[in-house]
């Protein structure tokens, strides 16, 4: 069988390091399509991000799950065969749910969140930039406690860099299609329930 | 697994039907586009993100690198000196280059679109909190964007890290992050617009 993850490392070890002309335009091509989607989505505006967290208003979840349903039968099947690599970030249960929570919390007060703010500016909503001023505030205050937070609270349930199927002991690709059918019929119901 | 899915989604629609918040979401602009047929999108999106840039989407690490350009401007000894900055150095790398054209991304839809809106406070903010309220917007954007911002660099990840980038590669700790972020951020809206 092919190590996905190392097959793709040595074919582009190469393009990985500096900002290549190659580099740069992805991350402009990209970030136009990402804002772009955002605010056709919907999900720059005040009132569809808040009705998403009072219960009124699911497009943001729409727009997730269905990321995720594509992203992931992608992702997995790209990865099988060694054409990307996967990107995992390490769970570690206190950070996670006590980050969770505090990013929550700001994102109901805020209504937009890191990137759909990014797409809500270009918009001309011009209330993102108080979050704006606060989001880079709130980065520093984290940087100001990082070196106590990684000796305390980031060590509370470190398991590592580990998905769901790892954790249950199953394949991942067939369990990705299987999440990805499940999540389908999910989103199918969502419809039905929450027209918009 | 499947279970836990359910749960929630039969309890939506009573939750939603029991709150009042004498406005609805709903009664404003939505979505240009349809959010399946974005979020699809957006799914690809990361397959060519994953394939051509060997990068995962996210956004609220652009925050954190301004914050470090501020303060190596303010206090540059001290600001080197935080575990943070020295662990992820700030620099005008991909994923700054992917914010900024986030932000001209919703620029170029909106535009589009004709939905530029060049407003402080969205209708459905001032339906809630009157005409003059942009101290408050003000005060609680920056406070949500602090705490959103703190919550994303403790978990690692914001709404597009971890609730798109990680949820589809099936990261444990991002499927946590995720579900404490809605149940922080549906617990805040609701007390926003019922207590104050």
């Amino acid at each position: 069988m092919i190590d996905p993850g190392k097959a793709v490392e040595k074919s582009r070890e190469s393009s990985s390091e500096g900002p290549s002309g190659k580099k740069i335009l992805t991350a402009i091509l990209f970030g136009l399509a990402f804002g772009f989607l955002l605010q056709k989505g919907g999900v720059a505006k005040y009132n569809v991000l808040i009705g998403q967290l009072l219960l009124q208003d699911f497009t943001v979840v729409k727009i997730m799950v269905s990321a995720i349903i594509v992203g992931m039968v992608g992702i997995f099947t790209l990865n099988r065969f060694a054409k990307v690599n996967l990107h995992i970030k390490p769970t570690r249960i206190g950070a996670q749910t006590i980050g969770g929570l505090l990013f929550g919390a700001g994102f109901a007060l805020l209504a937009y969140c890191p990137g759909t703010g990014a797409a809500a500016l270009g918009q001309g909503s011009w209330d993102i930039l108080f979050g704006m001023a606060g989001l880079v505030a709130g980065s520093y205050l984290f940087a100001e406690m990082s070196g106590w937070l990684k000796k305390t609270v980031e060590t509370w349930g470190d398991k590592g860099k580990i998905t769901i199927p790892d954790l249950l002991h199953l394949p991942r690709l067939p369990f990705a299609y299987a999440a990805a059918v499940l999540l389908a019929i999910g989103l199918f119901y969502l419809h039905r329930i929450f027209p918009r | 697994m499947k279970s836990l899915m359910i749960v929630p989604l039969l309890c939506l629609p009573t939750l939603a039907t029991a709150a009042d918040f004498g406005v609805d979401a709903t009664d404003y602009d939505g979505p240009a586009w349809s959010p399946y047929l974005v979020g699809a999108a957006i799914g690809v999106l990361s397959w060519l993100s994953f394939y051509f840039a060997d990068k995962p989407i996210g956004a609220s690490s652009f925050y954190a690198t301004i914050a470090g350009f501020v303060g190596k401007v303010l206090a540059p000894k001290h600001t080197e000196s935080l575990r943070y900055f020295k662990d992820n150095p700030p620099a005008l790398d991909w994923g700054f280059l992917f914010v900024i054209f986030t932000i001209l991304g919703g620029l170029l839809a909106a535009w589009t679109g004709g939905e530029f809106r060049n407003e402080w406070l969205h209708p459905m903010w001032v339906a809630r909190f009157g005409e003059d309220s942009m101290l408050l917007r003000g005060v609680i954007g920056f406070a949500g964007g602090a705490l959103m911002a703190f919550g994303a660099r403790l978990a690692d990840g914001c709404t597009s890290g971890h609730g798109i980038s990680g949820t589809l590669q099936l990261n444990a700790g991002s499927w946590l992050t995720v579900i404490a972020m809605f149940l922080a951020g549906i617990a805040t809206a609701m007390f926003l617009y019922t207590a104050l």
